[in-house]
This record gives structure tokens, sequence and C-alpha cells, in this order.
């Protein structure tokens, strides 16, 4: 594929079409929504970890004056059913309908047992604490060690390991999953290294921490129709989970998705729309169901806390030569942590000869993970990029000096297998180095880390229509809720194919009855794959207008070239004037009726990204607290379209990577309940505690994309971890190897490190 | 022929052989070579595999085409958050 390099729109800064709406609080997001006759949804959640549901007695809840529905496990089959999803392949409805809904057991504190609807939420919720549940308790796996242990509580007693387990790895187990990845011959690269550093690495569960909470309103009518409100990142998944878990024909579904208020990965698996689906049917009404943040919390899928040990190795100019690694992942109550991605991200960044990488995908009683921006890749890079920093200090070369010296370039092998095209980590590491943070003077207490990072961006499935309106104005449809500036990129693509100001076009957000179908709001791949799909559909609507015409003109198709928006003669010595899009718009009912551009592509993936960070850290040493006092983000987006919303996504990803280094985490107590289920014991980073964080876009363009984009979305969250904690090791001399490097945390290591000053890894010689 | 380079869960099913070379026109063709040499390889397994063509990773591959010498990978499927 050609790629273009000259632009007229394409890396403008217009204002987001949905802007006015959003500062204004008239967008409508999930819980805006309602209807006439409209009934309240509450949901009746387990106070155990580990539960068998030995019986549930919904007479009382049923009798309450106002209750209109009241549904169990009972009233949902279990499925058999997947859905393809693009991504990770099929995904299990039978766990995501178990997860939204118990059946047998109760497989983690918060877990839904019963849901009411009713006509107001008080009575719902009075309702669902009427709902008598006989719990046999059974003793929760909390933590990997547990859960790993040869007397372990088993969560699903059916279960066996996947992928490619090891011999002693039989059934009854909690490990779902295993899979590994190598090059060369690791004992023999450790052994020609001078230097070989080891470290475990911890990272506890967190969650995206999305500011709107889910929402949905169903109404299932008497014709067997089916109407879903609700905030999604993935509209044709909640139809279609749905219509599995519950035994529905598609068909009979649309989902209409609402403004959404953050995603992050955590709004693609359905939870509350089953239910209210069921509820709907139940009781003839449309129902609403409105989680509060402690549910957001307890029962949503954060992302995996993880055990990482990993050894580096490398000769005395830096050479990176060998490198292996254990990695445990935790999956909450069903299979699936990003154990896989994990394991591909790790040594993304370098080209090492020799490693060993085994990877393991964990059950236990805590809630499902769901995707978080690159999934897998900030932990394992947490680990990486520490090692990589510690061993760019012992052998004292500059830490981005050896990050050059090893990087990945085009024609290199990743390390999950094939070359790399056109990528851009060394141009993002050289960017790094010559802005002016790198060099700047650090203060007393404060320490600087650089760290950088990898993540794949899907492609997957999309479509789009454009249609150009009679006053010369044209609108584009896709299925895509819009989450980082989709709408304003979208546009700008179609000002760029017809050559139109951006404000003459709209984009729309459209439903699965009304879309094309189009894979989820997620993977970095909305401005890449539904882009490309955009862009298609504006050069058909294009090529339209330009036969249109030469229709006008008498002219034969090759006669007419489409330039700067209007249509020329290519007859020598034509003197006619061009014909712009407003004129040959105004008048297609006359040539022919209206002009659609539509386009589908099943895009492949979209170029990897690569990204760097550089910390600035101040630590007081009385306290532990730590503050980020200057922050530097830099990233290839291969082409940025709308560059304002490019320098969002870095920012978004390295703030809420800084508060997963600081301070996030799940902190469950003996019982396995969460103890810090709202934002202010969730200590999630605010504007007031950050700097503003400066961002440098590196353009090496994806050959796979017309305008050489690559997906923007995902990786800015994979260096912050490592680039906090490099910054950490400077400032107080110790290696942090467990997050979050929280102030009690800090402080008893700087106290501990008082009586014992050695950093904690082991070394060659 | 293309050189095939096989995921580890696929190892299981190919007594741990993780390259090969087929000659085939197109993805659909190798992987059905692929099932007809080892059944145990299942098109559940090849459901959650992506196939990299000389570096480009596609979800559904099936029906693109594979030149003499391409470099061929069967990686894990990822979509992302």
């Amino acid at each position: 594929m050609s790629t273009r390099h000259q632009f007229e729109y394409v890396g403008t800064r217009p204002i987001r079409h949905d802007g006015m709406d959003k500062v204004t609080g008239r967008a409508a997001f999930g819980a805006d929504f309602s209807l006439p006759g409209m009934l309240y949804g509450a949901v009746l959640r387990s106070p155990h970890a580990h539960a068998r549901i030995v019986s549930i007695d919904t007479t009382a809840a049923e009798a309450l004056p106002g209750v209109k529905a009241v549904v169990t496990g009972r009233d949902i089959a279990k499925t058999n059913k997947k859905v393809y999803l693009g991504g990770e392949g099929a995904l299990d409805l039978a766990d995501m309908g178990d997860n939204a809904l118990a059946h047998e057991k109760a497989l983690y504190h918060g877990h839904a047992i019963a849901a009411v609807a009713a006509s107001s939420l008080e009575i719902a919720q009075e309702a669902a604490r009427l709902i008598r549940v006989d719990f046999e308790v059974l003793e929760p796996a909390m933590t990997l060690e547990r859960a790993l242990a040869k007397d372990a509580p088993i969560l699903h007693p059916e279960m066996t390991t996947g992928g490619k387990p090891l011999e002693h790895m039989t059934g009854p187990t909690n490990i779902a999953a295993r899979m590994e990845i190598k090059r060369g011959d690791v004992e023999a690269g450790f052994a020609e290294a001078d230097l070989v550093v080891e470290h475990e690495f911890r990272t506890p569960m967190v969650h995206q921490g999305y500011i709107e909470p889910h929402a949905t309103v169903a109404r299932a009518g008497a014709d067997g129709r089916i109407v879903v409100w609700t905030t999604t990142q993935a509209p044709f998944l909640v139809r279609d989970a749905c219509a599995g878990i519950l035994h529905l024909d598609a068909a009979n579904i649309r989902v209409i998705p609402s403004e959404i208020g953050g995603g992050f990965g955590g709004k693609i698996p359905v939870y509350l729309e089953p239910l209210a689906i069921v509820l709907s049917k139940k009781s003839g009404r449309p129902v609403k169901m409105v989680m509060d943040r402690d549910e957001v919390f307890r029962a949503t899928g954060p992302t995996s806390g993880c055990h990482i040990t990993m050894k580096l190795g490398a000769k005395r100019d830096g050479t990176l030569v060998a490198a292996s690694a254990s990695m445990w992942y935790e999956a909450g109550a069903y299979k699936g942590s990003p154990f896989g991605a994990a394991a591909m991200c790790a040594l993304a960044c370098y080209n090492i000869p020799n490693f060993f990488v085994e990877s393991h995908d964990v059950v236990l009683n805590k809630p499902k993970v769901a995707a978080y921006r690159a999934p897998g890749s900030p932990m394992a890079t947490f680990a990486t990029e520490s090692l990589v920093d510690e061993i760019a200090r012992r052998l004292k070369i500059d830490p981005i000096e050896l990050r050059l010296k090893n990087a990945v370039a085009s024609g290199d092998h990743a390390p999950y297998g094939p070359k790399y095209g056109p990528i851009g980590l060394k141009q993002v590491l050289e960017a790094a180095q010559a802005h002016p943070h790198w060099s700047a003077p650090l203060k007393p207490n404060q320490g600087r880390g650089v760290a950088c990072g990898f993540w794949f961006n899907a492609g997957m499935n999309s479509s789009a229509t454009v249609s150009v309106d009679s006053d010369g104005s044209a609108t584009v449809v896709t299925g895509n809720p819009d989450i980082g500036g989709m709408r304003a990129a979208q546009a700008l693509m179609v000002s760029e194919e017809l050559g139109i100001p951006v404000e003459r076009v709209r984009p729309v957000v459209a439903d699965t009855d009304t879309a094309g179908y189009t894979d989820l709001t997620a993977g970095s791949r909305v401005c890449y794959a539904t882009g490309m799909a955009v862009i298609n559909a504006a050069e058909d609507a294009r090529e339209q207008l330009r036969l249109r015409a030469a229709k006008v003109w008498k002219l034969e198709p090759d006669q007419v070239v489409w330039e700067h928006g209007e249509a020329r003669s290519l007859i020598a010595g034509d003197d006619r004037q061009p014909m712009t899009l407003a004129t040959i718009a105004s008048t297609l009912a006359k040539t022919g009726g209206p002009i659609i551009g539509r386009a589908s592509v099943n895009a492949p993936m979209a170029g990897p990204a690569f990204s760097a960070n550089i910390c600035d850290l101040e630590v007081d040493p009385d306290t532990g607290c730590s503050k980020v006092v200057r922050y530097t983000t830099v990233q290839d987006a291969g082409r940025a379209v709308h560059p304002s919303f490019v320098e969002g996504q870095m920012q978004g990803g390295a703030s809420q990577g800084i508060g997963w280094a600081l301070n996030e985490e799940y902190v469950f107590n003996a019982k396995g309940a969460m103890e810090n289920a709202g934002f202010l014991d969730y200590r999630m980073p605010v504007a007031s505690d950050l700097p503003m964080i400066d961002t440098v876009i590196v353009e090496v363009a994806n050959p796979s994309h017309p305008y050489g984009v690559r997906g923007v979305g995902e990786v800015p969250i994979v260096p912050p971890l490592a680039a906090v904690a490099n910054a950490m090791r400077g400032a107080t001399g110790v290696r942090f190897g467990q997050l979050p490097m929280s102030p009690p945390r800090v402080l008893a290591e700087l106290e501990a490190r008082k009586e014992e000053p050695a950093v904690a890894l082991s070394s060659g010689s | 022929m293309a050189r095939v380079f096989l995921s580890n869960e696929m190892l299981s099913g190919t007594g741990g052989l993780d390259v090969l070379d087929i000659d085939a026109p197109r993805v659909h063709e190798l992987v059905a070579q692929l099932v007809a040499r080892f059944p145990r390889l299942t098109p559940e397994m090849f459901d959650r595999l992506a196939v990299a063509i000389d570096g480009e990773i596609h979800n559904d591959a099936d029906y693109l085409p594979l030149a003499a010498d391409s470099e061929v990978h069967f990686v894990p499927r990822i979509a992302g958050g």
C-alpha cells in the first residue's frame, strides 16, 4: 500500500464535533437514558469470595409491593456458546454469563447472585436485601501462592491447563493455561554474559478507573424485539454476547451505544445487559440498571495482579545476550488473563539472541479481569525495563544509549516470531535523548528514570459509509463508540478525501441495526482500521462525484480528474471551470440520485507502537511520599491525524501508569472482600497530583495504512511503571520490585536500607 | 515453499516439530495441509491463532496468498483494551 505524505486537513487540530455537548453537559451518557414506564434494577451480590450456592429463596422479595421481576441463575440456562471476537479468538460465553449471574458458585466477593426490577431503585434494593441465599462457604484462593499450592481451593473442578502445560500440570488445577516463547540457547547466553541481574516483581490488581459507571436500559417487546441502550466499547459484541448467553436470536437485539465516559478495555464484557434483558422480559417493562462505584470496583474487570521472576544478561559493552522470565498472571474468577500478550511484549523492544519466557494464566477468587490498555504489557515491561535500567547503572552506560544499542528495528524478528516492518523505537529513543528534559539538572532527593515499551495495535473488522448531502456537506457513519476523539479524526479523513472543511462533515456513531458490522473500540484500532474504512468509503463517494461531473459534461470518465475538492476536465484547451463538490451535490437528484460511499475492511494488525518516557521523581525521605515533578512521553504515532487527541492519549496513559506505579491497588481482607472500593481509598492520580505531561509525537509511517496511521491508545501506559520505578531507584537507591511504591512501602524500604544498604539484586561476575 | 513457524500451543499436536516448509497458494490450503498431516491440530486451535505473513499479522488470513518464499508464523491473537 502506498502511503500518502502530503495533507491539507490531516494533522490539524479542529474542535471536536462532540466537544460542545460534552463541556456543557448535554452529551447523554449511559445513566442519562430513560424510558416511560421504566423499572429500576438492583443486584444482590455475594458476601463471600468463594461459596457454593445451596439455595436461593426469593419469596419475600417477590412479595414486596413494587417488585415486578426477580431473576437468579436458574432463569438463565448455561450456554456452551462462544462469540468470535476479532481479537483473542472465541470468548467463552459460559464464563461471561456465569460472571454476569452466578449459577452453582460465587467465585468472588461481589459476584452477582440475583437481580430485581421494581418501580423504584429503593424498592429494588430493599427487595434484593430480602432474598435469602444459603451459601456453603469455601476457602477462597486470594493469592497466586495459595491458588498454586498443592492443596489449593479449586475454583473450577473441570479445569485443565491449556496451551503448553508442563507434565506435572494435571487437573484439578487453577492454572488455566501456560505458554512459552524462546530463542537460541539461554544457558549459553547467560554463560557468556559479563553481568547478570535478576529480580522478582509483583504488581497488584488495579482497575481501569473510568469515570462513568456501567449503565444499561433494556426493553424487551412483546414482538420479541429487544433494544439495549448501554455504555460500551463494543455494541456488536454486546448484541452477540447477550444473544449467546440468553439463547436469543441476535437478529432480534438492537444495541444503541450511549456516549461513553471512559472504558480502557473495561467496557468490553457484558455485566448488566443480560440481566436487564431478562428482567425486562419477565416484567414486560423497560428496565434500567446503573452500577455505583462500589459495584464497579468489586464486580467489573480490573486488570491482573502478577508475579514475575526475570533475569537479564549483558556484555560489558551493554549488549544484551540472554533473558529468562517466569510470569504468573491473575485471571480472576475465570480464565483469560493477558498472560500471552505479556510474554510476547516483555522483550519486544530488544534484540536478544537467547531467551526463554514462560507465562501462566491463573484463576483465583477475585473479580474476572478485563482488558486494560495494552493488556499485560505494562507489568511485563516493568520487569524488563527495571532490569535494563539496573544493567545501565551497573555498567555505567547512559540508559538511553544502552537501549539504542539493543533496540529492534525494521527487519529484526520480534520475540514472538514475525519480522518487524518499519518501526520507530530508535527514533523514539533518539527524540527522548534530544529532549531538554533528558539533560536538565536534578535537585536533591530527586531521581530520573527512563523506560520504553511496546504494543502490537490491533486491526480487525470495520465498516463505514460516507454520504454526500445536497448542500455539499457529508455524513460519516461508523459503529465505534467515540472514546478518544474518533469523530474528529474520522471527519478529518473525510475532509482530506473530499476536500471539504471538517466542520462540514458530520461524524455519527450508529447502533447495531444501522452501522455495518464493526469490531470493538479497543486495541488502538479505531483511528487505524475504522479510519481505513472511512477513507475507502470517502474515496468511493469521491469517485461517484467524479463520474457525475463526467456525466454532466458529457465526457468519458477518464477525461475527468478529482483535485482539491473539485472535478476538472482533462481535455486540452477545455475552458470549463472546475465543478465543485457543492455544485455536484446541489444537483444529485437530477444527475442520478444520492451518493453514498461505503467500505468495509478486515485490517491486519496496525503495526507496532513504541513509546519512551522520562520521569523525574522527588521523594521525601522522612515520609516516603513521592511526587512526579517532570514527565515527558515520546511515541511513534505513525501519522497523527488529530495531534491533540494523540497527545491526550499519551498524557492519559502516562497518568494511569503513574497511578499504577505509585498508589493504586486492590486491598483485600482475609475473607477476600475488597476494602478500598471507592475513589477515596483507591487512590488514582488527579490533575493536582501531576505536572503538565510533555509530549513528543514521532511519525514513522505504517505502510499498512494509506496515511501511515498506527494505533496510539494503548502503548502510552506501557513504560510509566518502569519509568517511575527507575526514577525511584535514582532518588533513593532502592530497586522496587513491588508496586505500588506507596509512601508506607517506600518509607519501610528506606528505613530497612539504613541497616542493609545493598540493592537486592543478584549479579554475575 | 513457505517456511512455517508454529506457535507453542501447536507443538503438542506436531510432536514438537516447530518449523516446516509447506507449498501452498493460500493460508487456507496451508492449514488444510497442516491438519491433514497433524490431525491433533484442531480447527478450534486455529480460531485462537493469528497468522503473520512476511511480518504482517492477520486474524483472519484464510484466503490471503502466500509467496514461494513467504515466512509464516502462527501467533496468539491479540486485541487489546
